[in-house]
């Protein structure tokens, strides 16, 4: 039965000292921050979409006017969402209006022309539209990631250092939390929250999400407490907070990175899924998952609106989703990079060029 | 109390956001004062939301004297009137979701586990994570679309291009390669040979318009089990093993030799009685089996003999409502587009057979189902690689290899069962999950399930039902960890309830 088969490993190629004589000889005198970079930009997939995530922000964030208080920055893109050109009625398809003008085909219309992702009914410039939510998507993305990452960690560390009953407390409170269905309690808030501004209803959810970081926190805690360096800081005289600060947290940091970038990519779904149904970013502010709720019976005449925001929605997720994988292999002490067949004959011709 | 704490927590919140007056207020109707004066009457809009919680909670606690009480949705209508109504809808699209991605994930989570860095690999890590950032309503979207608009103009006019039929089946090739994998001579031979097969396939199903009459027939019937039979044996209780082989063979054969006698049963006396019945029948003849078989080791081979006969009679099963197709096609209700994208069951659809009835209920369960496997698929996959893993990396494992085992013992035995124990507890926390995730699909689906109960209550600021649905997916979530704590107990015998 092929499928259980093994894959055999020729006698010659495991050396004496086996691979993981290899894999120790690359750290060899490196720093964990060193090793853990190191084995991160190793991660071909987590640093592409490193690459790809950072080029899509700058891209998003400078395509329109920035507003900080009274300072205005200009953006690279000619409209607004508030202009409303004239609608392109030539050359669509089935006597549609509005549609895309970008074109990959190579030949005299390659380009971006003047409504690259098409426009909407009234004739708003649609890449206008896109950039403004994915703009709002990727804030509320951030702002959720860091308001559940901090009372996360907060409420996690608290729970795990002291133990007994402020950490029976505390997981009670978190048990409670969890209980609460996720997506109704976020509709009934985004419902009273969307009208204030996108701003609140990301911190309400970010409110709502840091239960898993806390349990994960905790646990890093309570078994990182019984170590002999926290006992050793101890009797040097550090204080509590000095000892989870200085001493704890920074153990458990690789952790808490890799859950927030989950937790991240978790909350761009579930802002677009509010927006969709109803309850997140309501007009006439935008947002992609918004878009694709008011363009979605338009789907079969004019699709451009609805693939466009979708791209964005995934694209960033997915990307936040590689990078947070790439993390984890990288913090993880107990991955070893896998030894390729060239790391073996490097291996080889090193230990010949010794003898 | 957790229940008491978070339902306490929901109201106030809820009542504090939400505004049933709101409306009134701003219109300039004569009537409005005295409308929201009846309505502050009729919802004890006077009393503050603390205290009217305590009014909420008497009548859930006429629970406990057999006389419960959730109130009255604003329509006038009985909170568990409306959710007894939702409840069984919406279990019905999670299970079967639940269910189905459980078992695809697993098997390609651990095919893609026991080939670790191959190609095949590294495909089923990047559909992973595709699937894991795929918003649900834009996949909803996309399948009502393709796979219900355009596949319904398709059927009109039934027709595949060779185009689509070489580009297919070079994917199914590309698949089924990477999947036996091994050194580069053997993917291009399994490569081609699943592409003749599925190109030969395709050209078939075109030539004999199979998509309008589908149908699997006793030749069919006949060849697949006899394929079942040998799938189940080598996975099960390894191919050497003639006694194993022989018993899944006969019950093969008696599956087909049944098939007429079945087709009489299943038309005059359908009902879901018969089908249980049947697998009742399939599994004593596979006990019996493996008895006339073998004297020795009967545990085996009966539950070889069991799984191939129960896997047959559902292919009998699945032929028989593939026969209705044509008819169900042809009437009124559904009027040659059978791929509806609306509602869970077509009201139009007026008719006792067993078989349309049951057609029209998968018919409207295939794309919601396909929409919530695709997202949870993701995470099956992930866990299952992840976990067979971990467990390979165990002692015991290399023990078990040490000692001589073979490869599939090993895998099968030692490996599956030790992986399964953390993945049983997620099960739960997934199903219970799913529940209430499945709104958004519920909303594109037009399906009368909890969600939209909870987005209708939500909308018309109905605090009564918002609390029904909300008590009831709390209380299944906090059902479904003690389940998962006690599954978890129960299967692993390292772990005991401490007194």
């Amino acid at each position: 039965m092929s499928l259980f088969k093994r894959k055999e490993k020729a006698t010659g190629e495991i050396l004496a000292g086996g691979e993981s004589a290899i894999a120790n000889k690359e750290v060899e005198g490196l720093s964990q921050g060193q090793i853990v970079r190191r084995r991160f930009f190793r991660h071909r997939a987590a640093v592409g979409a490193l690459i790809i995530l950072t080029s899509l922000i700058l891209f998003v964030m400078t395509a329109l006017d920035t507003k900080i208080g009274p300072i205005r920055i200009p953006g690279w893109w000619k409209w607004t969402t508030e202009d409303i050109p004239a609608l392109r009625f030539e050359d669509c398809p089935g006597g549609t209006t509005g549609c895309p003008t970008l074109s990959l085909k190579p030949g005299s219309s390659f380009g971006m022309g003047t409504h690259p992702f098409g426009q909407d009914d009234i004739g708003r410039d649609y890449f206008a539209l896109v950039m403004n939510g994915a703009r709002r998507s990727l804030m509320i993305m951030f702002v959720i990631g860091a308001v559940a990452g901090f009372i996360g960690v907060v409420v996690g560390s608290i729970a795990g250092f002291y133990g007994k009953m402020v950490d029976a407390v505390l997981m009670r409170l978190v048990d409670f939390i969890q209980t609460v269905p996720t997506i109704i309690i976020a509709a009934v808030i985004g419902k009273a929250a969307g009208k204030v501004g996108p701003l609140y209803l990301a911190l309400f959810l970010g409110i709502l999400g840091w239960t898993g970081l806390a349990r994960l926190v905790r646990a890093q805690f309570l078994s990182l407490r019984e170590m002999e360096f926290v006992d050793a800081a101890r009797v040097a005289g550090a204080s509590n907070i000095r000892i989870a600060f200085k001493h704890i947290l920074p153990n458990a940091v690789g952790q808490i990175i890799v859950a927030v970038t989950l937790i991240m990519a978790g909350a761009i779904l579930t802002e677009t899924a509010l927006s969709y149904l109803g309850f997140g970013v309501v007009a006439p502010d935008v947002s992609l998952g918004l878009l694709i709720s008011q363009y979605e019976s338009s789907f079969t005449t004019r699709p451009w609106l609805f693939w466009w925001p979708g791209l964005f929605i995934i694209s960033i997720a997915l990307c936040v989703n590689f990078i947070g994988d790439g993390l984890r292999d990288a913090f993880d002490p107990r991955q070893r990079r896998r030894i390729t067949k060239k790391d073996r004959l490097q291996a080889k011709v090193q230990a010949k060029a010794g003898a | 109390m957790i229940l008491f704490g978070s339902s306490f927590m929901v109201y106030n919140l809820a009542a504090y956001a939400s505004d049933p007056l709101a409306e009134l207020r701003l219109s300039n109707d004569d009537t409005a004062q005295q409308q929201i004066a009846a309505l502050t009457r009729q919802l004890n809009l006077d009393t503050p939301p603390p205290i009217r919680y305590f009014l909420w909670l008497r009548g859930l606690l006429g629970l406990f004297v057999g006389n419960l009480n959730l109130g009255t949705t604003r329509d006038g209508l009985s909170v568990q009137g409306e959710l007894a109504y939702a409840i069984p809808v919406t279990i019905r699209l999670v299970l079967v979701a639940t269910i189905t991605a459980v078992l695809l994930g697993l098997a390609l989570g651990i095919i893609s586990a026991l080939r670790q860095y191959s190609r095949f690999d590294y495909g089923m890590t990047f559909l992973a994570f595709l699937l894991y950032s795929l918003p649900i309503f834009w996949v909803a979207v996309l399948l009502k679309e393709f796979m219900a608009i355009q596949f319904n103009n398709f059927l009109s006019e039934p027709n595949i291009p060779v185009r689509w039929m070489v580009i297919f089946s070079i994917f199914i090739g590309i698949f089924w390669g990477s999947l036996l994998g091994g050194e580069r001579k053997r993917f291009w031979t399994v490569f081609a040979g699943a592409f003749a097969t599925n190109f030969v396939i395709l050209w078939a199903i075109d030539l004999t318009d199979w998509y309008l009459n589908p149908g699997l027939g006793i030749f069919l019937i006949a060849l697949l089990s006899v394929g079942i039979a040998f799938g189940v044996t080598s996975i099960s209780s390894g191919i050497t093993d003639i006694k194993a082989r022989n018993a899944a063979l006969t019950m093969a054969g008696l599956a087909v030799v049944w098939y007429y006698p079945a087709q009489w049963i299943f038309n005059n006396y359908a009902s879901y009685l018969t089908v249980f019945l049947l697998i009742v029948v399939l599994v004593t003849t596979g006990v019996f089996v493996a008895r006339l078989f073998s004297k020795i080791d009967r545990g085996p081979i009966a539950r070889t003999a069991i799984i191939t006969g129960v896997l047959c009679g559902f292919l009998i099963l699945i032929d028989r409502v593939m026969q209705s197709w044509k008819e169900y096609s042809a009437t009124d209700a559904v009027n040659y587009r059978p791929v509806p994208t609306f509602g869970q069951r077509k009201d139009q659809l007026v008719t006792t057979d067993f078989w349309l009835n049951n057609l029209d209920i998968i018919m409207h369960l295939i794309l919601p189902t396909l929409a919530l496997i695709l997202i949870s698929l993701a995470g099956w996959i992930r866990y299952s690689r992840g976990a067979l893993l971990e467990v390979l990396n165990q002692d015991y494992i290399r023990t078990a290899r040490a000692k001589g085992l073979n490869e599939r013992v090993v895998i099968t035995r030692h490996a599956f069962r030790n992986m399964m124990l953390p993945l049983s507890s997620l099960f739960v926390g997934e199903f219970v999950g799913l529940v209430g995730g499945a709104v958004i699909t519920e909303r594109v689906f037009g399906w009368q399930g909890m969600g939209t109960l909870g987005i209708k209550a939500i909308n018309t600021y109905d605090l009564n039902l918002l609390m029904g649905v909300n008590l009831l997916l709390s209380f299944l979530v906090v059902v479904g960890n003690l389940l998962a704590d006690l599954l978890y107990s129960a299967l692993d015998p390292r772990i005991r309830l401490r007194k």
